[in-house]
């Protein structure tokens, strides 16, 4: 049952939700370093005058892996909010993110590649959990479809408490947040320049930011299927997570790739992989 | 779990159609001894071109006569052939004996020996007592594989063409032996015709020691120390796999005197514990035969051949009998501890070869190792053998031999033109080769990308392995497996998409036998991607349902999904004729650097240097030595403690 009101919702609203949750976590971020910060709705004026500007590009083709990364960021969030298999979701995603490493790839410069090789690396390091994840809800609700995880009664995450936890981790990850804002960083003191969006401007750049957004409503959209059987629960733990999150982007120094990589792994196997494995085990003995 | 009073239909088939499969296993082999007569260039493109052609007619024509549930039989009227088969392989075991002598490879000799003289065994053993007449047959599953030999296998040959030329100027120092090589590549095709179409085991394994045999000789073909060295590591390993595969036949001969056992359609109807030991047996050559490790380390030797050779036996036919006939047990293995160990080599296999795969810059050996990790993922799902599982197995088969051939071909084409199939130096090769690239980067997305086909295998393959016993080592090892393999592709990719500003077009005189080969394997990468649900429910669900009696799809969903998304991945490129109009074109971004257009600046003390961009690959992390000890350790152990388990229930 795949429900089209709701992707056509996602896609209209989500820009407006992830605009206004970028503006809050500037004006939080500023807070919590003692600066006044920007208003809250900085983040859609900046979008703007983006649009404004002059497009100079490197290499015309940028314009398409940009666009296209636009596109399958949509698409993919848009197919998680219809109800769509989970699986197939993450792999759109996945895709999604494959045209932004090409767009970086593509402008032959060296701070664009190397933003690329290191957004690589962070692909690489926060999948194995992310479908670990659609697994987990796979084995308590027996369905990887959205809508059926969504009106399933049952409180994931009593069954996928480490699952979560391996979630959130690399929710930091995903978010570009600090330590692991290896490839591309919100902040200033990013030691490759702006990594995979260096050589983007102009509109185009305002396009990667507005599949940011995208992005992050749909990130959340997952958070809150681990508590979907109570809504104000849920709504709490979407809320809980991007604050812990904001806090461990402002109290943590940036991690080596190597780190990044090792640490996504092993939280992966401890918390998630452990956790699958007992509730395999306990499904032998008692029904799920 | 097996049917067992389940009954075989014996339906040979009516005069007209009885021609087809014989004709596809000796027609080749005629052509094979046409082009070791003929010398002349014009005449071999004339009988090369003619024969692929005919060739791929006649497999698309199985489409016709395979019935469309079960086997269908097809008797050969001819009575002294399995005395024939016997003499051609003692023949084949004195002409590796005496190579074995001539480069002094003792271990070869000694393994020749030992699976001649095991072979005279069963031969004295089934004298006395077989009294079947054996049959070709053909099932969905043999349609899949001899479509890809019949296409596929054509097309490359048709490649080839092109190839040697140019690797004969390229290589004055090699021997033109080009009309052994054509030879070879027939008589191939020709003896995978046989493999698949065999229901009585003897002949699977006279044509299995034939696909050995021509890997043998071509992996040798260039003559130098190397490839030597190379032809007879693959030779030894596929040997220990051979020997394995006598031992097999051994005791079937002991446990059914008569010989009814010997036919694989009755064998995997014959309840676990008989067919047990020799689908073991039989699965560890096929292991040998895929490269899974211990063994890999044969076909990564065997990139020294020419590039169709490694096209055509190293990634999309020969290693895939490997898998073929462990997919054909997969109903005995299915729910055992042997099936289950099978498959976690083939899961480990993946894990780690496509690991390794990040830290290699060669592409042939980027390319093996990814074939390597894939033919483990078919083994993983073979072994543990649920019919859902069996379902995503075949579907990987399919494939995994159009887009790897395809991306072998085009790093055969690149070769030539640049001089180097290290993909540091493919660096902007959509300026330089701009078809090519566009190919390759198909070719590549073909391999990992959604909705193109691999990546809709695993995704059926981690859906499938939930849902099965132990299943979730391998949801473990699918998930941190594809996502290493995103790793090691998308680099490739951004490589040779980067607009490298230096770069000039070098993409003339490639002979159109490489363009037609090219073109249309690109065109079948996307094409079958839009065809797969066609392609299940004709023939992969018919098999899958004739075996266990039950079938899987993926949901009618899904495919409008995976459709809609491919339209749309279609459409993306034609944004690019609206953004041609693009004026504003800067260099890129040098830190503030004066820089020349061809991206020279001055670098520390004075002196211009000008960027290269490197790709990591990681070697600390996913070094070779590292992971290859660490997975043939493993392997080995699993290996043995398969052995010990069949020892047992052999006992």
């Amino acid at each position: 049952m795949i429900l089209l009101e709701y992707a056509v919702l996602f896609i209209v609203l989500a820009p407006f939700i992830g605009g206004l949750l970028a503006g809050i976590d500037r004006k939080l971020t500023a807070r919590m370093q003692g600066r006044v910060g920007p208003p809250i709705l900085q983040p859609f004026y900046d979008v703007g005058k983006l649009f404004q500007k002059e497009q100079i590009v490197v290499t015309p083709s940028q314009h398409f892996y940009v666009l296209s990364y636009l596109v399958f960021i949509v698409a993919s969030g848009a197919l998680f909010f219809a109800g769509g298999d989970l699986l197939l979701v993450i792999f759109a995603f996945t895709l999604a993110h494959i045209f932004l490493v090409l767009g970086a790839y593509s402008s032959y410069s060296p701070y664009s590649f190397i933003g690329a090789e290191r957004e690589l690396i962070q692909i690489i390091a926060y999948e194995p959990m992310i479908i670990l994840a659609a697994v987990g809800m796979y084995m308590v609700t027996k369905s990887f479809f959205v809508w059926e995880i969504m009106t399933s009664s049952l409180p994931l995450i009593l069954y996928l408490p480490g699952v979560f936890l391996g979630f959130l981790m690399v929710l930091t990850i995903k978010l570009r947040k600090s330590p692991f804002d290896l490839s591309t960083s919100h902040h200033a003191h990013q030691e490759i320049v702006k990594g995979v969006t260096t050589e983007f401007s102009g509109p185009m750049l305002a396009r990667v930011e507005i599949a940011h957004w995208y992005e992050n409503v749909f990130l959340l959209g997952f958070i809150y299927l681990f508590f979907a059987w109570n809504p104000l629960v849920g709504i709490i733990a979407i809320i809980v997570a991007y604050l812990l999150e904001i806090l461990i982007d402002n109290t943590f120094s940036r991690a080596t790739w190597k780190f990044t990589l090792k640490s996504a792994w092993i939280i992966a196997g401890m918390m998630g992989l452990v956790n699958l494995g007992v509730l395999y085990y306990l499904s032998g003995v008692v029904p799920v | 779990m097996i049917n067992n009073d389940r009954n075989l239909d014996f339906t040979p088939f009516e005069g007209e159609f009885m021609i087809t499969l014989p004709f596809l296993v000796l027609f080749p082999a005629v052509i094979a001894i046409l082009l070791l007569l003929v010398s002349a260039d014009a005449w071999r493109r004339l009988v090369v071109k003619a024969g692929a052609l005919i060739i791929g007619i006649a497999s698309l024509y199985l489409l016709f006569i395979t019935p469309e549930t079960g086997p269908g039989f097809f008797p050969v009227e001819f009575d002294s052939i399995s005395e024939l088969m016997f003499l051609a392989e003692m023949v084949i075991a004195a002409f590796l004996v005496y190579l074995g002598i001539k480069y002094k490879k003792y271990l070869a000799i000694f393994l020749v020996v030992a699976q001649a003289a095991l072979l005279v065994y069963y031969e004295s053993l089934a004298a006395t007592g077989t009294h079947i007449v054996p049959n070709l047959f053909i099932d969905q599953f043999s349609l899949i594989l001899a479509l890809i030999i019949g296409i596929i296998g054509s097309l490359i040959c048709v490649y080839a063409l092109g190839y040697m030329a140019t690797y004969q100027e390229h290589h004055p120092e090699v021997r033109d032996r080009r009309r052994t090589f054509f030879f070879l590549m027939f008589f191939f095709l020709s003896s995978m015709f046989g493999l698949v179409f065999s229901d009585f085991l003897p002949w699977v394994f006279f044509f299995w020691e034939l696909t050995t045999l021509c890997s043998f000789l071509l992996i040798g073909y260039s003559g130098t120390g190397e490839a030597i060295n190379n032809a007879f590591l693959a030779l030894n390993m596929n040997l220990l796999g051979g020997i394995a595969f006598v031992g097999a036949l051994l005791y079937l001969a002991f446990v059914s005197p008569g010989g009814e056992l010997l036919n694989i359609s009755t064998l995997i109807h014959s309840g676990h514990m008989v067919a047990l030991v020799p689908a073991v047996l039989i699965a560890f050559a096929g292991i040998t035969k895929a490269a899974l490790m211990p063994f890999s380390a044969w076909l990564v030797g065997a990139m020294v051949a020419p590039t169709p050779v490694s096209a055509l036996l190293h990634s999309s036919t020969m290693v895939k009998a490997g898998v073929y006939i462990i997919v054909r047990f997969a109903p005995v293995l299915t729910g055992t501890m042997e099936g289950l160990i099978i498959g976690l080599i083939g899961g480990f296999t993946f894990l780690l070869a496509s690991a390794i795969a990040i830290s290699q810059s060669n592409a042939k050996k980027v390319l093996a190792y990814s074939t390597i990790a894939n033919l483990g993922l078919i083994v993983a799902c073979a072994g543990v053998g649920t019919y859902k599982l069996v379902w995503a197995a075949i579907l990987l088969i399919i494939f995994h031999a159009i887009a790897k051939s395809l991306l072998f071909l085009c790093v055969g084409t690149v070769e030539h033109r640049i001089g180097s199939k290290d993909i540091e130096d493919m660096t902007g090769l959509i300026v330089r080769m701009p078809h090519v690239a566009v190919m390759m980067f198909i070719g590549i997305a073909g391999m990992f990308l959604a909705p193109f086909g691999m990546l809709i295998s695993k995704w059926a393959a981690i859906e499938a392995f939930i849902e099965a016993q132990f299943g979730l080592i391998f949801v473990a090892i699918l998930a941190f497996g594809g996502s290493i393999t995103v790793f090691f592709w998308s680099k490739w990719m951004g490589k040779i998409i980067s607009v490298c500003p230096v770069a000039a077009k070098v993409e003339n005189r490639i002979p159109q036998e490489k363009w037609i080969a090219l073109s249309l394997l690109t065109a079948m990468t996307v094409f079958i991607c839009l065809a797969f649900p066609l392609i299940s429910s004709y023939l992969i669900e018919p098999f899958v349902l004739s075996v266990y009696g039950a079938t899987t799809r993926l949901s009618q969903d899904n495919v409008t999904i995976m459709v809609m998304m491919l339209f749309l991945l279609m459409i993306m490129p034609f944004s690019l004729l609206w953004f041609r109009k693009e004026k504003n074109i800067v260099p890129p971004y040098m830190a503030g650097r004066p820089a020349t257009p061809d991206l020279h600046f001055l670098g520390s003390m004075g002196v211009t240097r000008q960027v290269t961009l490197g790709n990591y690959y990681l070697e600390e992390v996913f070094g070779e030595k590292r992971l290859f000890m660490a997975g043939t350790a493993l392997c080995f152990g699993l290996i043995l403690l398969v052995g010990t388990l069949t020892a047992g229930v052999a006992l």
